[in-house]
């Protein structure tokens, strides 16, 4: 049914609709209002047989996702930013012990300084933490992605992250087809756990494991990652059958066939290169987009088959390696390695700076040009940092950073407008 | 696409309004999108929110820079904020007052833009009298339903219950039916003026 509602109740449906018997978490801002939402359902008897387990910390959220999902309960948790970085030990021990947790990610940027808004820092500090990640465009896509998210997860026996735009999404009212509960019955079919705790067939979980055999224990999680590969788009081909939507898949082409400029993104900035990429098309400009919906495994063929015809590519990404550079630029440099296309990266939207069309257009025109650095911060003050780097020449106790920043900001602001 | 921008202080509802709108628009068949200023917004704070109204899917996020519409839920901001920045020449303000533009020291904005999309409802006389709460947002959105004819009384009435059911839902609609009616009078004798 079509409905206007917010984001983080839409993908709270969704999760419902998946009919989860053990939901664990600690709130956090921008997720908070899908585990509120979520905890209503169970104590109103809408979401049953259900346990809503509210814990002290998110690593006891991801504790308990664990123990639920081996005992053979359907298990979903949520987090953010920091509380991403708290669970972070038992993330590991969740896609180690390959066990099919979901898990919404409301991206938001990672402290210090201490900062609420979007970015995709924590998403991306995870990236390697054997969670298949899938990132949603909008808010449909995100309620879509966590039922195809379930099928996923459970298929394959590994934790799947659904990673969406904090804020921009999870805050954002707008217009979401919400399926019925028969439809996601048809499409998803009850757990059925390939290990579980059962005091009937006693096994272990989680043995300790030597040099014997560990690493092909650690490399079994690649392999079964790789096959994911085949698993993410047959599930979106499929959910596309049941539901008459595309949504998920590996990646997603607009307009990029015959560009010789790309753009690659990924998550909620995409609908905003749509539209600049819509207008440089009505000038002639040979342009597309390429947005990349499954990070984890990284789809490195399907990537250097829709851009390698390209002249140059142009990765805009909400995170960066400090101290290297780009990380999602890393992973496509990767997949093009021996094509021509120039790759230049663009690091934009950190703590919750707007991605603008003005922005995007004059960076645009640049690389058009070929003007454009190999790396770029879209709309970074570099004046700022450069006042504070000679602060730190200038005098040993030079102060906080942060706070001196601000005051800069704030005098600078003060002269200009 | 019409695009709209609402300032006020948190505790007036600002996002709120915002979503109504959104709900409003959605309910006559068309694409909405509602979203705050993503602050962490404290009682008193400068808020603000936006929405975008338009017949196809909105696939733009970034904030509303140049809105065609203005919505300012409390006056006061009006020494503090530059809320009119970006507004289109031809744009609509609405703002929450029981005085006129002159008083406010805003005369200058008379001769900027159109001066019969240039209205001031007492929304939170209105919300007091109908809701027995200052609390402004659904009346001005009744109100700029009537200034904007983007979309009708009913589907304001609808959202708002939609946001509030029970008594609060009715309060607010009936506050938003007389912020509707006001401001459709205003309207007219500005254009006979």
């Amino acid at each position: 049914m079509l409905e206007q509602k917010e984001g983080s109740h839409a993908v709270a449906d969704a999760v419902a609709l998946c009919r989860p018997e053990v939901i664990c978490a600690y709130p956090i801002s921008p997720q908070t209002h899908i585990v509120e939402a979520l905890s209503d359902k169970v104590r109103t008897g809408e979401l049953t047989p259900c346990e809503y387990v509210s814990v002290e910390s998110e690593f006891a959220a991801m504790s308990v996702a664990i123990g639920a999902s081996a005992t053979g309960a359907r298990a979903y948790t949520a987090t953010a930013s920091q509380g991403l970085l708290f669970m972070c030990e038992a993330l590991y021990n969740a896609s180690g012990l390959g066990l099919p947790i979901v898990m919404t990610l409301a991206n938001r940027a990672i402290g210090s300084p201490i900062n609420i808004w979007n970015d995709h820092s924590d998403s991306m500090s995870q990236r390697d933490s054997g969670w298949i990640q899938l990132y949603a465009e909008t808010n449909q896509e995100a309620l879509d992605l966590h039922i195809q998210a379930y099928r996923l997860a459970e298929e394959l026996s590994l934790p799947v992250m659904v990673c969406m735009d904090g804020f921009i999404l999870t805050h954002a009212y707008e217009r979401v087809d919400v399926p019925a509960q028969e439809q996601v019955d048809a499409f998803l079919p009850p757990y059925e756990p390939r290990q579980v705790l059962d005091p009937s067939e006693p096994v272990t979980i989680g043995a300790m494991v030597g040099p014997e055999a560990f690493f092909e224990v650690r490399y079994l999680m690649h392999a079964k990652q790789m096959q994911a590969l085949d698993h993410v788009p047959q599930i979106a081909a499929d959910f596309k059958e049941a539901f008459g939507r595309d949504s998920g898949g590996l990646i997603r082409s607009y307009r990029a066939d015959d560009a010789e400029t790309v753009i690659v993104g990924l998550g909620s900035v995409l609908g905003t290169i749509e539209e600049v990429v819509d207008e440089l098309r009505d000038q002639g400009v040979k342009i597309g987009v390429v947005g990349i919906t499954c990070f984890r495994p990284y789809p490195l063929d399907e990537v250097r088959e829709a851009l390698g015809h390209a002249q140059r590519v142009v990765v805009l990404e909400k995170a960066f390696a400090v101290g290297v550079g780009g990380i999602v630029g890393q992973n496509v440099r990767l997949a093009l390695s021996g094509l021509p296309p120039t790759v230049y990266d663009v690091v934009a939207g950190l703590g919750g700076r707007p991605i603008t069309k003005r922005s995007l257009r004059a960076m645009l025109a640049d690389a058009l040009e070929d003007r454009l650095g190999r790396q770029t911060f879209l709309d970074l003050d570099l004046e700022i940092v450069e006042r504070e780097l000679r602060r730190l020449q200038q005098k040993r106790r030079s102060g906080p950073h942060a706070e001196n920043m601000i005051r800069d900001i704030g005098i600078v602001a003060a002269r200009s407008h | 696409m019409f695009q709209v921008r609402i300032h006020g202080r948190g505790g007036q509802g600002v996002v709120t309004a915002a979503e109504m709108l959104s709900i409003a628009a959605f309910i006559e068949g068309r694409h909405a999108q509602a979203f705050p200023s993503f602050g962490s917004e404290r009682t008193g704070a400068p808020v603000v929110a936006f929405c975008r109204i338009d017949e196809a899917e909105i696939r733009v996020r970034e904030p509303i820079a140049e809105p065609d519409a203005l919505i300012v839920q409390d006056p006061t901001l009006l020494h503090q904020v530059d809320v009119f920045s970006g507004l289109r020449p031809d744009g609509y303000i609405l703002i929450n007052s029981a005085r006129s533009f002159d008083e406010l020291g805003l005369g200058e904005l008379l001769e900027r833009f159109r001066r019969e999309r240039l209205l001031m409802v007492p929304a939170t006389d209105l919300a007091r009298e109908h809701l027995g709460r200052p609390i402004p947002n659904a009346v001005l959105v009744g109100g700029f339903a009537a200034l904007s004819g983007l979309i009708s009384l009913e589907s304001v009435a609808a959202a708002i219950r939609q946001k509030f059911p029970g008594k609060l839902g009715d309060g607010n609609a009936a506050a938003a039916a007389a912020a509707f009616e006001l401001v459709q009078r205003e309207a007219k004798e500005v254009t006979h003026a």
